[in-house]
């Protein structure tokens, strides 16, 4: 079942990737090679237990190749901020949209750049970290997404440099996509003691059924902070895989928060190393989901040196007959002593039919560590509504206001306030008339 | 204004009231008294219409209607309010949020304009300063963080603005310092009309000193065991609630 993608390949590399360095041609090669070994995970594969992705392999999305016109910036306006002079690429159905994008003056030593221009002008920063981060050794969406390295974004932010203005990536797919693949690609470099906030969004404008197969590299260099919001807000019937995998140096800090309510079937992967002392990882996230909905989280935080921390909430509102998949899995290394981790997922169902599967997982080989972690799933707190209810407010608008509450509270933890509000206004106005 | 009789509750299958009979009318403060689990609390949050309990004999009546019949929202509607001994905190809802939520609904089930933002904020300043609190408080999500004073404080708050004509106080002075009792009580007391009533749910004289009720009822093993004047309290205080619950029992 996997012939089509591989089909796909051959067409891709005959005439769809032109002028790339030999490095890439030849990480492509040994990529496609792996997926053709690995093929598609099965719910056999402990990581894939609880999401299988026949509607994936069966629907043989081949990647595409030729950009489409036809989006302006109206029909981007919803996955924006206002944005003013923020630094924004545009992906258009998988390709750089120059028009849509605009980049506003950037401090010498910062870079935020498409990958095709990249290749040219930061050759060396491409060759020491574009594939040797996200490993496809193991992940087959990986190895997929590697074999198609067409488009994406650099970020490279220099030592001592701190970006005022997020950096926003906003793929968006449109009707022209429709049994589609896009396998954006981005890599993100912080030198010591940087700074930045890098917001990628995944937006469908259409009702068609396509992939979006993305994954994104980065390292966080000793003392610098990394702060990336994922916002995942595919088609309905849309299909998203995403990876996000991060290495973190001494002293350096990572807030990772992933939004996601959009697509037929969704995967986040939130990957993370903390690979010098001193780090901190904050991984949180919400997830929405209705209908048939399948949204599923795996995050694995790495603790490989001692006195590092980590915490992870992850939140989640079930409706309809939604399925949501939380894996999470904290690997604290012998080496690791003094590390200190919190893990939670709480998940409210709002109906019968709705179910979550929740896995949080510590696997502990030091002996000087204080880990917890916990989940919980329920429905709402009656005692609370009671006291709504008890000052007049409707059982509806009691009901609604406390989904809403639910939400909000892991939303608070976005420092950014253009997303932030802007992802409390939306999810208000999903569970409440007001 | 409200008319109990012979009103019996369970909750969890346990026998909590076992007949009460209380008649309050408007302009009036009743104090319920009595000792642990004498079932005052029960009887606060049966009025309020507490889903965990469950009203097993008798009737209430609440300006000639049924008041057991009413879902516990068209009770607030209606006018009753109940200061909860534990006020719950909802993380994720702003104080100002909810306040306005439930002011906005009070005044639809009347048939009244649902207030603007604007005039909403001249009326909070005006109540927040009857309960001596800070701006800040509107801003922070309802009763979460708030040490136990600031959450009798927050209840007083939403009584004032909601303006009910029936207040049910359940242990309102219970952990709170002298300040804080002064404060609260203060908040009771000038929201106090010849057209509204109160009922104060305590274990302690010392709220009494502050609000003074016209009639004091002491509750002992789910009954009203002994009703009388302010100076009832004033025994209480002295003589403690055995010599009570012996002459009730003989």
């Amino acid at each position: 079942m996997i012939d089509s993608f591989l089909q796909s390949f051959d067409r891709f590399s005959s005439n769809g990737a032109s002028a790339v360095p030999d490095a890439v041609r030849t990480l492509r090669l040994s990529a496609i090679t792996r997926f053709e070994t690995l093929g598609f995970p099965t719910t056999r594969n402990e990581d894939w237990h609880f999401t299988s992705v026949s509607p994936i392999v069966e629907g043989g999305f081949a990647a595409l190749t030729k950009p489409s016109g036809g989006v302006t910036a109206t029909h981007i306006a919803p996955y924006s901020f206002a944005e003013s002079g923020w630094h924004t690429l545009v992906f258009v159905n998988g390709r750089f949209n120059a028009a849509l994008s605009g980049v506003s003056a950037l401090p010498d030593g910062v870079r935020v750049l498409p990958i095709a221009e990249a290749y040219d002008e930061l050759p060396m920063l491409v060759e020491q970290y574009l594939g040797k981060i996200a490993s496809f050794d193991a992940h087959s969406f990986t190895a997929l997404n590697t074999a198609f390295i067409n488009d994406g974004a650099v970020v490279h932010v220099g030592a001592d440099i701190e970006v005022a203005r997020p950096i926003h990536l906003l793929f968006v797919s449109d009707a022209s996509a429709t049994l589609g693949a896009v396998h954006p690609r981005n890599l993100i470099v912080l030198d010591q003691f940087a700074k930045a906030t890098v917001i990628e969004s995944y937006a469908g404008l259409g009702d068609g059924a396509y992939l979006t197969n993305a994954v994104t590299e980065a390292t966080v260099g000793d003392g610098a902070t990394l702060t990336h919001l994922k916002l995942q807000r595919e088609s309905p019937a849309a299909f998203h895989v995403g990876t996000l995998d991060v290495r973190q140096a001494r002293d350096s800090h990572l807030f990772s928060f992933s939004f996601a309510t959009g697509g037929s079937l969704s995967r986040t992967n939130i990957y993370t190393q903390l690979r010098g002392e001193g780090c901190g990882a904050t991984l949180n996230g919400l997830y929405l989901g209705d209908g048939d909905q399948h949204i599923d989280h795996q995050t694995r935080i790495e603790h490989v040196e001692p006195n590092c921390y980590s915490r992870e909430l992850y939140k989640g509102i079930l409706d309809g007959s939604a399925h949501g998949v939380f894996n999470g899995k904290v690997y604290v290394h012998p080496e690791a002593q003094k590390t200190d981790g919190k893990q939670t997922n709480n998940t409210l169902l709002l109906s019968e039919r709705a179910q979550i599967d929740t896995k949080p997982q510590l696997e502990i080989f030091a002996d000087d560590v204080k880990c917890t972690h916990g989940a919980t799933v329920g429905r709402l707190d009656e005692t609370s509504l009671f006291y709504m209810k008890s000052r007049g407010v409707n059982a509806r608008t009691a009901r609604e206001l406390l989904t809403y509450a639910f939400a909000a509270d892991v939303l608070e933890t976005i420092e950014l306030a253009e997303v932030r509000e802007g992802l409390e206004s939306a999810t208000l106005r999903r569970y409440t008339d007001g | 204004m409200l008319e109990i009789r012979g009103l019996r509750a369970t909750v969890a299958d346990k026998e909590i009231l076992r007949g009460i009979d209380l008649t309050v009318l408007p302009g009036e403060v009743h104090a319920v008294m009595g000792p642990n689990g004498s079932g005052k609390s029960t009887l606060a949050q049966v009025l309020a219409g507490h889903p965990a309990y469950e009203v097993t004999g008798g009737t209430v009546t609440y300006e000639g209607d049924d008041l057991l019949e009413m879902d516990p929202e068209v009770r607030a509607q209606k006018g009753i309010f109940l200061a909860f001994q534990y006020p719950v905190e909802i993380p994720g809802v702003s104080n100002a949020y909810f306040l306005r939520a439930a002011y906005n609904e009070i005044r639809r089930a009347r048939g009244e304009e649902e207030i603007d933002p604007m005039s909403f904020a001249d009326l909070m300043d005006e109540k927040m300063k009857l309960v001596e609190m800070d701006d800040a408080m509107l801003t922070r999500s309802v009763n979460t963080g708030f040490s136990g004073g600031e959450k009798k404080r927050n209840e007083i708050l939403q009584m004032a603005v909601l303006e009910p004509k029936l207040a049910i106080l359940d242990e309102t002075d219970s952990g709170l310092d002298i300040d804080a009792l002064r404060i609260v009580a203060n908040g009771v007391n000038s929201l106090k009309r010849p057209t509204n009533a109160t009922i104060v749910v305590t274990h302690y004289q010392r709220l009494l000193n502050h609000i003074v009720p016209d009639y004091v009822h002491v509750l002992a093993g789910g009954r009203i065991v002994r009703s009388g004047g302010k100076d009832l309290a004033l025994e209480l205080e002295a003589r403690g609630y055995d010599w009570l619950l012996e002459e009730a029992v003989a």
